[in-house]
């Protein structure tokens, strides 16, 4: 198995996060890309763990999938006190900090 | 002076003998104290004079005063230097060719010869006193300060001092309470100085700075009263006059230095006045130099000492106070010249060959003058004016002596003339303190009752200066009339040369004087008063320097009684001759005429002959009409003017001075100043301030074309657009502030992933 | 598979049958995520994404897998699919707004530029790994152990881990103190 095909998986998996990112209105939609891309790292970490027989880029992405369960809890929270605020999670509607 | 060394007078002598010593008395060496102490004097009333009791005069007389008994004491101490002196002479080192020198020696030695006869024999050679201290050196010629004092010099100094005291003592009445009384006596101070310093002179450098300053006093005392415009007219008249012949003297002074120097070794020139003389008596200076620094010289003088052609700032100068009408303008300064052309005598003896010819340029000049002078003196009314032309022709009198080679003769007369014409000037000023005005035609006349002090010695005046025996112009006047050498035919023997001419243009001159003063006399002391005020005679300050003048008036002419004089004894002929006359290495020989009891005959019957054509006129004729009409008349009605068209055409020429002025005012400055300010005028306007307009519109072109296209468009522009840009840019850019989180992502995305991409490609 | 290898004599892991179906596994799996990545962020519907995004997330647990690391694709399931996925299920239900469960479009100009930033994003990640890695091989002799996992998180990366339980202590209250009524 060639690293490269792990590798370009996790490029365009992250190309899409990257998309969805910025084009969804819906602010939980927004935080699943969010995961999508965190999920491209974690392939790629662990791709390069198994290219060089090493332990720590598992290790990474143990740490990576803590860090994102803790991510998706307070941003999901915060969502959550978005709606209750406004009624609307969309957010193109939220640009009070307009310049 | 370099190179010249003194050895004793007996010894064999391998340079010149110049006739000076650097030893005698310590009065005769140190003779520059005299003229120190006016100095002093004008510094001394300018800065502090104001503060003073008597406002500065006290300080100006104490100063002239001692002046005065320091100079008496120096003239004693000269006579027994120039009897008993045996000090050691100088002698001058010289590079000229031996050829040259003997040639000169030779001419000298047959002239001599030839006048033995003539010789006057006074005694052994006078050394003058010469006292230098070398002021600075440059390139191998020294300039030096010093005084030279010799007979001539001592007398200048008994004169001048004299009748600056007097002239100090009258002023503080006449001028008295005047605006700037304190001025008047500080000037008064440094022009005796600078007189003095004139008369002391050791070289022409010291006599040309006094002669220059002697003509800024004038200046400034002629214009005392300034306010006036005639005063600062006249007072620029004078300075400016002198100041054109003030150029011929410093060429001359330029050739004279550079002459000498040519014979001199070891320095380019000298300035001394000594060597100048010596080295030209001895014929070793090129007679062409001579001549021509004899020229320039004379045109000095003709300036200076009011020789016509260039007199015509003297009448003028009258609008100045009369007491310095008296000092300077009588007396003093106007006498400058003819003491120059005395102390320079060896130059111009040899420069216009006096010894030798008939005529020369100084005779000529002085011949003329006296006639110009006295043929105007005629048709005024100023009293001043009067005795101004007087002045000048009395001065022609004395350079006409000096261009005969009668040296004596015209210094004498110098001598005698400044006693009787300071005189004759106080008593018109004291005539015009009283009536306030100098107009005899219309102001004066029958003064002689109120004012006896003034008319006595006023007359005394007169009659000295027509020449009258026993009074001292007649000696003086008659010395000059002999010298001239005319009189050959009439027993006594001429001096240098057959001044024919000359002889009938003195005694021509003798007769108007006469006549003239008659006129000016009866004008103002008798007929009828025709003023206004009451006469009263002047105070004491006025009138016993009057009464001291009219007396050296009448003595003076004892002092030089001519030898041959049967009725004194031997000792006791030209005592003045004898101690003022050098005799010495920087004096020319010259040949000394013998007097006769026939010319002075003829010359008294002439003089009085003039007494009488006008006193017939006036106080018959006149008189006469006077008492028919009435009133006080000041010349006959029906007179020779009105009847003769000669006598009325004579009489206007000489009622215009000549045209001179006009020719001199109108024509020479006139026709210099018209042309040239026409053509400066027009410079001025096409081409400066052509220029200048140019330049203003260029700039103001340029400014306009500056602010329309490059500060309106290009540099407004530039603001402008900046600033539209800025706030375009603004604009612009605030749309990125969206608000939106997700733009805001975008752009965080989209920059990392290009600065990633740079990192890769470059790293 | 054996027979293979013994015919060959060839390593039967880097062999060719082993390899060939492992390429084929990974090109499956591969397709699947993409497939289902690029429909998770194009659906309106969000319990649809939902879906979708368990699928990637079982496509990447099979990645794990077939990389050898056992430990961290199991772990991957559990907290992922398990845990997060369902806090998502959870937030979804919550926040449905009045307009039913239709969702909004994108605005076409978002995702214009949206897919600019992607896909710039894309090349150049894309470009960078073809040329520096483009001959690497992944020759695993053996996959990794829960043991060794273990053994590296409490020794070598004992205090990360502590971190880790730390932010997790603090997502947990900061959590609740966002989301609490009050």
């Amino acid at each position: 198995m060639y690293l490269n095909q792990f590798l370009l998986l996790s490029a365009v998996l992250f190309a899409i996060g990257v998309y969805g990112v910025l084009a969804r209105r819906n602010g939980v939609l927004v935080l699943m890309s969010i995961e999508l891309i965190l999920n491209a790292v974690n392939i790629n970490l662990v791709a390069f763990a198994a290219f060089r027989e090493s332990i720590p880029g598992e290790v990474f992405a143990l740490f990576v999938i803590a860090v994102a369960a803790a991510e998706v809890g307070v941003g999901l929270a915060m969502i959550l006190l978005l709606y209750r605020n406004r009624r609307n999670i969309d957010l193109t509607e939220i640009d009070l900090m307009k310049g | 002076m370099t190179e010249f060394f003194i050895i004793a007078e007996s010894a064999s002598q391998s340079g010149i003998p110049l006739g000076i010593t650097s030893g005698g008395s310590w009065l005769l060496r140190n003779a520059w104290i005299i003229p120190l102490l006016p100095a002093l004097s004008f510094l001394g009333i300018l800065f502090f004079g104001k503060r003073m009791p008597k406002k500065g005069a006290e300080l100006g007389i104490t100063a002239v005063g001692a002046a005065f008994v320091l100079a008496v004491l120096t003239g004693i101490a000269w006579f027994d230097h120039r009897d008993n002196y045996h000090g050691e002479e100088a002698h001058l080192a010289v590079v000229a060719s031996e050829h040259h020198a003997e040639e000169g020696h030779s001419d000298h030695e047959k002239e001599h010869d030839e006048h033995s006869d003539y010789d006057h024999g006074h005694g052994h050679s006078s050394l003058a006193v010469s006292n230098t201290v070398t002021w600075f050196q440059t390139n191998g010629v020294d300039l030096s300060v010093g005084v030279l004092v010799d007979g001539l010099s001592v007398m200048m100094l008994f004169v001048v001092t004299l009748i600056s005291l007097l002239v100090h003592i009258y002023s503080t009445d006449y001028v008295g309470g005047d605006r700037r009384y304190t001025h008047y006596f500080a000037f008064l101070s440094l022009f005796s100085a600078s007189m003095l310093t004139l008369v002391i002179s050791e070289n022409t450098l010291q006599l040309l700075v006094a002669w220059e300053l002697v003509g800024v006093c004038s200046f400034a005392l002629i214009g005392h009263w300034w306010e006036e415009k005639p005063n600062s007219d006249a007072a620029l008249k004078a300075f400016l006059t002198n100041r054109v012949g003030d150029m011929g003297l410093l060429v001359g002074v330029t050739i004279l230095f550079f002459s000498v120097g040519s014979v001199l070794p070891d320095t380019f020139g000298s300035f001394s006045i000594a060597v100048t003389n010596t080295v030209a008596n001895n014929g070793l200076l090129s007679h062409t130099a001579l001549l021509v620094a004899a020229a320039c010289l004379m045109a000095a003088v003709m300036s200076k000492s009011g020789q016509f052609f260039l007199h015509t700032w003297l009448p003028d100068a009258m609008a100045g106070p009369t007491p310095v009408s008296a000092l300077i303008h009588a007396a003093t300064m106007v006498v400058a010249g003819v003491f120059m052309i005395a102390r320079l005598y060896g130059v111009f003896f040899e420069g216009l060959s006096i010894g030798g010819s008939s005529i020369n340029l100084m005779a000529l000049v002085g011949g003329i003058t006296t006639l110009v002078g006295a043929s105007l003196a005629f048709v005024q009314r100023d009293i001043k004016k009067v005795l101004a032309y007087s002045t000048i022709s009395q001065l022609g009198y004395m350079v006409l002596a000096l261009g005969v080679g009668a040296w004596t003769a015209a210094v004498f007369h110098l001598f005698t003339h400044a006693f009787f014409k300071a005189c004759l000037f106080l008593g018109s000023g004291s005539v015009a303190h009283a009536v306030h005005s100098f107009d005899m035609k219309s102001d004066m006349g029958g003064m002689r009752k109120a004012m006896p002090h003034t008319y006595r010695t006023f007359i005394i005046g007169s009659i000295a200066l027509a020449g009258l025996p026993p009074l001292a112009g007649f000696w003086s006047k008659d010395e000059i009339l002999a010298g001239t050498g005319g009189w050959g035919l009439f027993g006594g023997t001429g001096g240098n040369g057959a001044y024919t001419l000359m002889l009938v243009m003195g005694m021509i001159t003798a007769a108007l004087t006469a006549a003239y003063m008659t006129r000016c006399v009866y004008l103002t002391f008798f007929g009828e008063f025709r003023g206004h005020g009451d006469l009263h005679e002047s105070g004491p300050r006025i009138v016993v320097p009057l009464w001291i003048l009219a007396g050296f008036a009448v003595i003076a002419g004892l002092f030089n009684l001519p030898k041959g004089f049967q009725l004194v004894p031997d000792s006791f002929q030209e005592r003045f001759g004898h101690y003022v006359e050098p005799v010495a290495g920087y004096f020319p020989t010259i040949a000394h005429a013998t007097p006769s009891w026939s010319l002075a005959i003829v010359s008294t019957l002439i003089v009085l002959g003039g007494v009488t054509a006008a006193w017939w006129y006036y106080f018959v004729k006149v008189e006469a009409a006077s008492k028919a009409a009435g009133k006080s008349l000041t010349e006959l009605p029906n007179g020779p003017t009105t009847v003769y068209p000669l006598a009325k055409l004579i009489h206007n020429l000489l009622d215009k001075k000549y045209y001179l002025d006009h020719l001199y005012t109108g024509i020479i400055a006139g026709g210099t100043k018209g042309p040239l300010a026409r053509v400066a005028y027009r410079f001025n306007q096409q081409v400066i301030d052509g220029t200048v307009d140019r330049v203003g519109e260029t700039a103001v072109k340029s400014g306009q074309f500056v602010y329309d296209k490059i500060d309106q468009l290009v540099v407004d522009g530039a603001v402008n657009t900046s600033g539209r840009l800025s706030s375009e840019a603004g604009g612009e850019l605030r749309k990125v502030q969206s608000g939106k989180v997700q733009s805001y992502a975008a752009i965080l995305f989209a920059a990392a992933t290009v600065l990633a991409g740079i990192l890769i490609v470059i790293v | 598979m054996n027979v293979f290898a013994e015919m060959t004599g060839l390593d039967p892991l880097t062999s060719g049958e082993v390899v060939v179906a492992q390429n084929i596994a990974f090109g499956l799996i591969a397709i699947i995520m993409i497939f289902s990545a690029l429909r998770m962020v194009t659906t309106r519907n969000v319990v649809h994404a939902a879906l979708y995004l368990v699928i990637v997330l079982a496509g990447a647990a099979a990645i794990f897998i077939l990389l050898g690391a056992e430990f961290v694709g199991v772990t991957q399931v559990l907290v992922y699919i398990g845990a997060i996925v369902v806090l998502f299920l959870f937030g979804i239900m919550l926040t449905r707004g009045a307009f039913g469960g239709i969702n909004l479009e994108e605005k076409a100009e978002q995702r214009k530029m949206s897919i600019l930033v992607a896909g710039l994003l894309a090349v150049v990640t894309g470009g960078a790994l073809i040329n520096t890695f483009s001959d690497a091989e992944i020759a695993r002799s053996s996959p990794s152990t829960t043991a060794t996992v273990g053994d590296s998180i409490f020794s070598q990366f004992i205090i990360p881990f502590e971190a880790v339980s730390v932010l997790l202590l603090a997502a947990l209250i900061g959590a609740i103190v966002v989301a609490r009524k009050d």
